[in-house]
């Protein structure tokens, strides 16, 4: 255990040192404004003395103006985000609060908004050790505490209290709280929660809140503050564990020293301990624990430290360092379940990045297998996740991934993923399994391969990737570079609407989820051909960034070509050669790329050609001429 | 056996300020001398030893400091090999702005937004580390770790990022930058018992001492130097104060106390949180408007 530099001295007295050998604990709250969850928090903070005297103050002010109770201090106004949302114009979704107690700190998340609700609580449960759902004893439990129940044990809290409140509207009747016990006592066992403490409750008067409730002999459980002060928190649980440690940062300041540095987030370590980095799976063993304050004899989960290895392994930024016996599962498919949180939708197909720990790769959502209705539990088929739905995904990786399942460690299961265009984190997840195909299912290794193949036709294989509107002129250049390398003697194949739409991917449509499937298959496609030996030319509207990039990750670096046909919108809407654009103008199409849906120009394509300057003729010969200039044709 | 809360909030801070370093490009440390800067710069050296922090620390600076700042500045850059850059609004020097002709909401906003703004822009820092925490005002309660800003420096609440575990998202657009806050989670005792712990060095004047002041419109401001306007007839007079919050000396009320030691501004720390609202409305008042500028932009 690290010792700050001060932990005794002679000017402290017993008071302060055990203020400063308090433990920490983190909780959040689920409920609304209705349960009294305000009430609660606010009671909380006045027993633990944790407001200031403006903010008590205020308080009192306003509890004579505004207060819901006579003129005493009405606490859910100290708390009710809503006036300070109004004020400032902005939505508060997830407040941190913070109070202590003799026995611990506590750090409160409390998600007052109703908008989002979903988004922000798994946001403030993520990092709960524990989590308070309130009821209304006058209520029992409703669709709302199925669906916080429902959340707070997804983002894998392992104490679950529930607060039956208002019990002095009940009369504080002993057989009303057995029976919400029974009914919640149901829905956890189905759920799966295991640990669950019911506590019946009044938040305005503070009946089993700090104090135990006069009124209520009958319950002999723990108060509220009791149990906040003694549950086990999950870093304690974690230290016994197996040693996990991400990667953070190499400290590097001189030649001869090379240190990692991370947070450990299981188990713990001391010099001497046989260690596994992954996933490369080298072994090692711990050289020194290092700190400003001289080295640690040892260190334990929750801790950031920085150690060195007695060997010169390669150790970078993402790898994870695992107790060498007991190391944690490589894989690069997952199994997933997956939180969304932007308004654009996630769909199957798409390319996300992915980070967990402390390392980002790459993550393509094979197919969702269905979404979770949060209130009913029930499973429900889906092609995509709108914002704040939750669904299990299948994940695959661009590269091999050291992880544990969520359950045993949310910091090597949890993830976020990331929109590499906008950079917004659009989702969240937890790892379940890895899908045993990625071990199981070998490449046939075969002895006839992409560079025998090409250099039977004598050629270089490649994929020439034509984008731009409908209209644009995409299939006429396509065409006429197809024909000029067939004069050539080259072995060609052309990928367009005409012989794929009615073929492999007649059972799509034109929603956005669809077109992400359509360039998908094509790019699988395209990717066999290019691998037979093939110079493939495909020619589709090809809207979205993110899918061209996938289609360009599948190949190697020089075989994407990627050939923007920049045609503005009037110009090709003029043309307009299959009638299309008055289709869609006469509100007959839905969907139409450039009318009511988006057209995402490329930033850096390997050739824009411009059709108000080039005729299609010119424009062949462009991409001709770029193909000699890079060594696929000879000139 | 379970780390303290302080232990867990100083690894959470450390893994903060290593997670920036490896993401961005051109990091660098917000540093005014006061008593967050002062474990915030005591946090980076633990974060990055036996390296040296690899960043600059940079302190907007308004020339109106009490001069037990300048003096800790120079002191604790230099012991901690750390490049300082001192930023000084060109434009403020040259409009002589200062607290006592343009008032404190032209003179914040002069020198230390603007001031802040044109050094970000002069050096290129991409992520920005401050010591603001979200105890220190209601509106903070949700302000995130990693605080996305415009090319403009605009704040816009509603592109903020949901943080969850402890993965943060540090991407970012070219012009785009990032106010990162490692102290998000720790309230002003904790601030204070982790200098005690640490023996982090602090600007004297957070400890109780005779000190002259004047005593202008129930707040006690401390007459530092020659600089500072005395009204007709108004004598300092010596007083046993301390501060809360440190800023330009002018703009900054005192308290009256007799905590000499850093043990006693605790326990008058935590005392103070049960007593009844008396005496202490200075003290409020002048960290109310220390969070108003703020808001303005600073942070």
């Amino acid at each position: 255990m690290q010792a700050f530099s001060r932990a005794s001295g002679p000017d402290i007295d017993p008071e302060m040192l055990q203020r400063l050998q308090r433990g920490l604990l983190r909780f959040n709250t689920c409920g609304s404004v209705d349960d009294g969850k305000s009430t609660l928090i606010g009671r909380l903070l006045y027993e633990s003395n944790a407001l200031f005297d403006d903010q008590l103050a205020t308080l009192e002010k306003d509890s004579k103006k505004v207060g819901t109770r006579g003129g005493e201090l009405d606490y859910a106004l100290l708390l009710d985000g809503l006036a300070a949302e109004r004020e400032q114009g902005i939505t508060i979704d997830v407040a941190y609060r913070y109070f202590a107690t003799e026995k611990r700190n506590f750090i409160v998340a409390d998600t007052p908004g109703h908008e989002q609700y979903t988004r922000n609580m798994v946001t403030g449960a993520s990092t709960a050790d524990l989590s308070v759902i309130l009821l209304d004893a006058s209520k029992g439990v409703l669709t709302q505490t199925r669906r916080h129940s429902f959340l707070v044990h997804l983002l894998g809290v392992r104490h679950v209290v529930l607060a039956v409140n208002k019990m002095d509207l009940v009369g504080f009747e002993r057989e009303r709280f057995e029976r919400i016990e029974r009914d919640y006592g149901e829905l956890a066992q189905k759920l799966g929660i295991a640990a669950v403490t019911c506590i019946p409750i009044c938040a305005l008067n503070g009946d089993n809140v700090v104090e135990r409730s006069q009124a209520m002999p009958w319950y002999q459980g723990p108060t509220l503050l009791e149990l906040l002060n003694t549950v086990e928190v999950d870093e304690s649980l974690l230290a016994s564990k197996p040693l996990r440690m991400p990667v953070q940062w190499v400290n590097r300041p001189s030649s001869d020293f090379r240190g990692f540095a991370g947070t450990i987030v299981a188990g713990s370590l001391q010099p001497g301990d046989s260690v596994r980095i992954q996933p490369s799976g080298r072994v090692s063993q711990v050289a020194r624990i290092v700190t400003r304050d001289g080295d640690l004899p040892k260190a334990t989960t929750g801790q950031a430290v920085v150690l060195t290895l007695t060997d010169e392994v390669d150790v970078s930024r993402g790898d994870l360092i695992s107790a060498a016996d007991a190391p944690a599962e490589v894989a690069n498919q997952f199994e997933a379940t997956i939180v969304w949180m932007s308004e654009a939708p996630l769909l199957r197909g798409r390319t996300y990045l992915l980070k967990v720990g402390a390392k980002t790769v790459e993550a393509t959502i094979s197919p969702i297998k269905h979404k979770v209705d949060i209130n009913s539990f029930e499973h429900v088929a889906t092609s995509k996740l709108e914002m704040n739905e939750i669904g299990v995904c299948n994940l695959e990786l661009d590269r091999p991934l050291a992880f544990d399942s969520y359950e045993d460690n949310r910091d090597t299961g949890g993830f976020i993923l990331v929109d590499r265009i906008s950079n917004d984190t659009v989702g969240a997840g937890m790892l379940h399994f890895a899908l045993r195909r990625a071990q199981n299912v070998h490449w046939q290794a075969m002895d006839v391969n992409k560079s025998a193949r090409a250099a039977l036709k004598g050629q270089k294989p490649c994929l020439l990737w034509y984008t731009g509107l409908s209209g644009a002129g995409k299939s006429t250049i396509a065409n006429l570079v197809d024909k000029k390398l067939h004069a050539r003697r080259r072995h060609t194949y052309l990928l367009d609407g005409d012989n794929v739409r009615h073929g492999l991917n007649k059972d799509l449509g034109f929603t956005a989820a669809d077109r992400v499937e359509n360039i998908r298959r094509i790019a699988e496609v395209a990717k066999l051909m290019v691998d037979a030996g093939l110079i493939v030319s495909s020619a589709f509207i090809s809207p979205f960034q993110s899918e061209r990039r996938m289609a360009r990750a599948l190949l190697a670096s020089d075989e994407f070509i990627e050939i923007f046909i920049d045609t503005p919108l009037p110009v090709a809407e003029e043309r307009d050669p299959k009638g299309l654009y008055k289709k869609a103008r006469r509100g007959e199409l839905k969907n139409f790329t450039g009318i009511d849906s988006p057209y995402e120009a490329p930033e850096n394509p390997e050739l824009r050609i411009d059709t108000t300057a080039l005729s299609p003729e010119a424009a062949a010969d462009a991409v001709i001429a770029l193909l000699e200039r890079r060594g696929m044709l000879e000139p | 056996m379970s780390l303290t809360h302080l232990e867990r909030l100083e690894a959470e801070a450390i893994h903060i300020m290593r997670e920036v370093v490896a993401e961005v490009e051109r990091p660098v440390m917000l540093y005014s001398i006061g008593k967050d800067s002062a474990v915030m710069l005591h946090l980076a050296r633990k974060a990055f030893y036996p390296a040296r922090p690899p960043f600059p620390l940079l302190h907007v600076d308004t020339t109106w400091k009490f001069r037990d700042m300048y003096a800790l500045r120079d002191r604790a850059a230099a012991e901690a090999g750390m490049e300082l850059l001192v930023h000084q609004n060109p434009e403020a020097r040259a409009l002589g702005i200062n607290p006592f002709d343009h008032g404190s909401a032209v003179h914040t906003h002069v020198w230390k937004t603007e001031g802040l703004k044109q050094a970000l822009d002069k050096y290129r820092f991409d992520a920005a580390f401050g010591g603001a925490r979200r105890d220190e005002e209601k509106s903070r309660a949700k302000e995130r770790i990693f605080s996305f800003r415009t090319a403009l420096h605009r704040w816009d609440p509603k592109v903020q990022r949901p943080e969850l575990w402890r993965l943060y998202n540090a991407r970012k657009h070219k012009g785009e930058s990032m106010r990162v806050f490692p102290l998000s989670n720790w309230t002003e005792l904790d601030v204070w018992q982790y200098i005690y712990l640490e023996n982090v060095p602090i600007v004297p004047l957070y400890l109780s001492r005779e000190r002259p002041v004047v005593e202008r419109d129930g707040t006690l401001i401390m007459v530092d130097d020659e600089r500072f306007r005395l009204l007709p007839g108004e004598q300092p007079m010596l007083k046993k104060v301390r501060f809360r919050t440190l800023g330009c000396y002018p703009l900054t009320g005192a308290l009256e106390s007799d905590a000499e030691t850093l043990p006693a501004v605790i326990r008058e720390m935590s005392a103070s949180r049960t007593s009844e609202r008396q005496g202490r409305l200075i003290d409020f008042d002048a960290s109310a408007s220390m969070e108003q500028k703020k808001q303005e932009g600073y942070f």
